[in-house]
């Protein structure tokens, strides 16, 4: 296993701003707003960018949620393993919301495709919106693309992005993860 | 570890403590899912399932029926009073008959002990045991544990006391109950009329009790097993009134206590007999967080037995 880092912490602070900033900008106060992060890994994203919101843009709520859409997924009995869920929480109601859904990485969109069915047993929001961190461009396998995105990163089929959070949930890195050598 | 180590759940017998573990993990996630505004996911969308009941129930047979509709799958009920097994069809040939209609699993419930078993060695279709005689009823065993777990708030079980009050003898649920609960690390005793006590069964480790107060005070959790009637072929205690008056649980016995256990039943309640009624609807009774949590253990087993099966679209 090889790891490249790609964006260290200072890179990342300026990048979660940059994103609070334009959530900030086309959602106001966010009094009609829930920010949905998707399960496993978009939760963090999504408590990271409220507390921003709260800390240093002075909004003095942020409705925040998390959404698992393991059981909507279309690769169940695709796996060797089963899928295992995580905890879905959502306290408000999201009807007749605007809903910003949250995840780390953006890859073939079957994960968002899967949420936004999962989203649907909880009403019908105004309208759906789709923040990533990172956009892995070009490996798209549904028509699906994001609203805000932190970064654009090309990388190979065999490679992951991951995101690493220190325990006081700061973004410390992200890094390109090679499992194998490519040969 | 995320997927279960058997093919079928014929017993709990067969199941691993991490088998466990992973269905009470799943479970938990589907009880969130069916207490949604919509309360269905897609999973089983391409899974057709047989409900074959050979024998009475009402409860089972609907758990079982709405955790098969949570998840999406289309499901078909059967039930021997309106068949062709009183036309002398066999039971493998039953059952054939209705996975040549393409059904991929089959909750299988049958008077006979083992029949599950027998079922599973001779047709291609995942079987869920929901009850074969006296022998297991693993779903409601799985049930009443993951109840226990959240009725004591915490997800390790070792040590905690477990009584099972009744008619063992005839029980596939104090069977089943006593394995899983083993698995988990608790202590088991039963208690019951003598005549309703299984000789042996010290041999697997369970404590026999015959004094209820005194099994009620070394309890945490009391389940109390119906009077089965139906399956009782002599006398077996000399009255309904003696049995109550030694066996029953009502308000002025748990006052006695120094602490009042949680008390569970797998219903349905023969109520002045096990309990009454003021200890049924009490809070200190668990049945009707049974009752939904029934849903969600089956939805979990179903999902992960599904999980295992190849699907119809690949090669």
């Amino acid at each position: 296993m090889t790891q490249k880092r790609l964006f260290g912490p200072e890179e990342l602070r300026v990048l979660l701003h940059r994103l609070a900033c334009q959530l900030r900008e086309s959602h106001r106060f966010f009094e009609h707003t829930v920010l949905i992060g998707l399960q496993p890994r978009g939760v963090a994203l999504a408590q990271a960018l409220a507390h921003l919101l709260r800390t240093e843009y002075g909004i003095a709520d942020v409705a925040t949620g998390s959404l698992d859409a393991t059981f909507f997924r279309d690769d169940f009995r695709r796996r060797d393993e089963p899928l295992r869920a995580n905890r879905t929480e959502i306290a408000h109601s999201i009807e007749g919301k605007k809903v910003v859904l949250i995840d780390d990485v953006l890859y073939t969109g079957r994960t968002l495709r899967a949420a936004l069915d999962a989203l649907h047993a909880f009403g019908r929001p105004q309208r759906t919106e789709l923040l990533v961190l990172i956009d892995r461009r070009f490996r798209r396998e549904l028509p699906i693309q994001p609203d805000y995105v932190g970064r654009h990163v090309d990388a190979l089929d065999t490679e992951k992005v991951r995101l690493d959070w220190s325990p006081q949930g700061e973004l410390e890195s992200v890094s390109l993860i090679q499992e194998k050598s490519a040969q | 570890m995320s997927s279960l180590s058997v093919p079928h759940l014929l017993g709990i017998k067969d199941l691993t403590p991490e088998d466990l573990e992973l269905v009470f993990k799943t479970a938990e996630q589907f009880k969130e899912v069916i207490n949604r505004p919509i309360k269905k996911v897609p999973s089983l969308r391409d899974i057709t399932v047989a409900n074959l009941f050979f024998e009475n129930s009402t409860r089972t047979r609907l758990s079982f029926e709405l955790a098969e509709k949570r998840l999406s799958a289309d499901v078909v009920n059967f039930s021997a009073s309106q068949s062709s097994v009183k036309k002398g069809e066999t039971l493998v040939d039953t059952v054939n008959n209705i996975l040549a209609m393409k059904v991929d699993m089959v909750v299988l419930r049958h008077s006979a002990p083992g029949a599950a078993y027998f079922l599973s060695k001779h047709v291609d279709a995942s079987i869920v045991n929901a009850g074969d005689g006296a022998h297991e009823h693993p779903t409601q065993a799985l049930l009443d544990a993951f109840s226990m777990r959240e009725a004591l708030g915490k997800t390790d079980l070792h040590g905690v006391r477990v009584v099972i009050v009744g008619d063992i003898l005839h029980s596939r649920v104090a069977l089943s109950n006593i394995f899983c609960l083993q698995k988990l690390g608790v202590e088991v005793a039963v208690c019951g009329p003598k005549t309703l006590i299984p000789r042996h069964l010290t041999e697997l480790g369970v404590r026999v009790i015959s004094d209820l107060d005194t099994a009620l005070e070394w309890a945490d959790v009391a389940n109390m097993l119906r009077v089965q009637h139906e399956r009782m072929d002599m006398r077996y205690f000399p009255s309904l009134a003696e049995y109550t008056s030694l066996f029953g649980v009502d308000r002025k016995r748990l006052e006695r206590l120094s602490s009042i256990p949680v008390i569970m039943h797998p219903g349905p309640i023969n109520r002045g007999v096990e309990l009454t009624s003021d200890v049924a609807d009490s809070e200190h009774s668990i049945i009707l967080q049974q009752v939904e949590n029934g849903v969600a253990i089956r939805m979990a087993v179903l999902y992960l037995l599904a999980a295992q099966r190849t699907p119809h679209y690949t090669a």
